[in-house]
């Protein structure tokens, strides 16, 4: 079935057609090698930094303080085992939330096998960490502490900036993976107290293959890849231009348009949410009802199962998605949804449906108009049904 | 041209067929026996009822049978070819319903649904054992 209509913003976004054009140059024309001297490696270059500014100036950083990366799974990598293999004569103790996504989760599970010492953060129902909990947990060998700026399942957002103050007044450095809430909502590095922050283009409108790892000036960090030295020795490898351009761009367009934007979505988001929850019997709100991002609703449905939901919108051409096990590889259920208090038979009953910036109030209309008849299909198969 | 995926999601035509227009789903008033398997922690759940009958050489056969079914795509595709597969069959017959002859009445599974077969036929052999079970206390 062809997809109609896409409410999987939060999996990954179309490229904006204004970032393709800006993009188009460096394929075939721009296209030489940053390290190289004569001067189209150096127009390369200059891209390269020209792009490089605009992002740090969109979060309030300087140009030297932002490097990029192929995904913001690699900016993750590089913030945990980085910062762990350049402080490790500090200490061994690294804070993350339990709710972190996979790639700082795995991260910090080969830590742990690495003889690192690893603090998990529990969350409450709706998914938000308590700073003082954060103040509880430092010790005297903490060297970092990371927790995830909003969350890529139920769009929680973190109180970053408290957080980041203890860690500042604690001398520890403070990590957010910011991959779902960069140009969703406002973020300054400074006021925020942030140290190192990751944020990737395919989520904004960009292309994919392009992330970024924020490295505020003086902490000490090690490369994972070495060799050529670019990016200030940080992540040696060709440079790819293109995405790097069209990540700027989207950037630049995601700084004029963001306060809008975002206006915009957070009515079409409460009208999906009042619209859902009113419709249908047994449902509920993933995440927090008001401290969450934009375009993330997150519900559950007594009774059903995730894959099942999903796989009767794609035969109507919706594009959604589910925390279910039945949908992941492992057979288990969403950890952040498991984490916020959920039994396992309801985190099964996820639907995550992301907005974005072709996003219709008419499609939200369809998206409740067909939803309320398939969850009624499946809860007429499902045992767990209430009888009459 | 890119190609679209001929398929829904990781399924056969058959399994989404099946998904799509479950069959023989609901309750039996008054069964002869239940089967009631899987957990809810996992994700898939299968309570089968059937009703017992004989055919014309008076041998014991499954009359009607009627799945409840909480889980994927897989284990309601299961549930509906299990119940086509199950009825009319006698019990030795329907016993023999395992899960070879549900994937291949699929069309294939994904190597991670298999259970979803397994279960299926459990449910079908523990609703034939309580059947069984009833029948000698009676």
């Amino acid at each position: 079935m062809e997809t109609k209509i896409y409410l999987d913003y939060a999996a990954t976004t179309p490229v904006d057609p204004r970032v393709l054009r800006a993009m188009s140059p460096y394929f075939n024309q721009e296209f030489g090698n940053t390290m190289s001297l004569y001067s189209q490696g150096q127009s390369a270059k200059l891209a390269l930094e020209k792009s490089r500014e605009t992002i740090a100036d969109f979060i309030g950083a300087e140009s030297e303080e932002i490097i990029f990366t192929g995904s913001a799974t690699e900016s993750n990598n590089l913030v945990l085992k980085g910062i762990a293999s350049a402080n490790k004569n500090r200490g061994r103790h690294i804070i993350i939330s339990s709710i972190e996504h996979p790639c700082i989760m795995e991260s910090a599970k080969w830590l742990e096998s690495q003889g690192f010492k690893i603090t998990r953060l529990k969350v409450d129902k709706y998914g938000q960490i308590l700073p003082v909990d954060v103040r509880k947990a430092i010790r005297k060998d903490t060297i970092l502490v990371s927790v995830i700026h909003a969350s890529n399942e139920i769009g929680t957002i973190q109180p970053i900036k408290e957080i980041g103050k203890i860690c500042r007044e604690k001398g520890v450095y403070f990590h957010t993976d910011a991959a779902q809430s960069f140009g969703k909502i406002p973020i300054n590095v400074n006021s925020m107290n942030i140290d190192l922050l990751s944020a990737s283009s395919h989520k904004l409108y960009g292309p994919k293959g392009a992330a970024l790892l924020f490295i505020r000036q003086g902490v000490k960090i090690e490369p994972l890849l070495h060799g050529g030295g670019q990016e200030s020795g940080l992540r040696s490898s060709t440079v790819n231009v293109p995405a790097i351009v069209g990540f700027a761009k989207a950037v630049e367009i995601a700084n004029k348009e963001m306060g809008k934007e975002s206006q915009r979505l957070i009515k079409l988001r409460d009208k999906l949410i009042s619209g859902v929850l009113k419709k249908i019997p047994n449902s509920y709100l993933n995440g927090h009802p008001t401290k969450r991002l934009p375009n993330n609703a997150n519900f559950r449905f007594d009774f059903v199962e995730g894959e099942s939901m999903v796989i009767q919108l794609d035969m109507l051409g919706i594009a959604v998605s589910t925390g279910s096990a039945c949908s992941s590889i492992k057979l288990e259920p969403s950890h952040v949804l498991i984490a916020t208090g959920l039994k396992h038979e309801q985190a099964h009953g996820s639907l995550r449906v992301t907005l974005g910036r072709w996003t219709t109030e008419k499609e939200i209309n369809y998206f409740l108009k067909v939803l309320p008849p398939i969850i009624k299909k499946l809860r007429d198969i499902s045992p767990f049904k209430k009888h009459d | 041209m890119i190609k679209k995926a001929s398929r829904m999601g990781p399924y056969t035509k058959k399994v989404v067929e099946c998904f799509n227009n479950p069959k023989n789903y609901g309750r039996i008033k008054n069964p002869d026996g239940v089967g009631k398997v899987g957990n809810p922690v996992c994700g898939d759940v299968m309570w089968l009822y059937i009703k017992v009958g004989k055919n014309k050489k008076g041998q014991e056969i499954i009359k009607d049978i009627k799945f409840e079914t909480f889980g994927c795509v897989a284990a309601i595709a299961t549930s509906t070819i299990l119940t086509q597969l199950a009825k009319g069959k006698t019990l030795t017959e329907a016993r023999n319903i395992d899960k070879q002859k549900i994937i291949k009445s699929l069309g294939g599974l994904p190597p991670i649904k298999i259970h979803c077969s397994v279960l299926a036929a459990s449910a079908l052999n523990k609703a034939i054992d309580d059947y069984e079970s009833r029948k000698r206390k009676k």
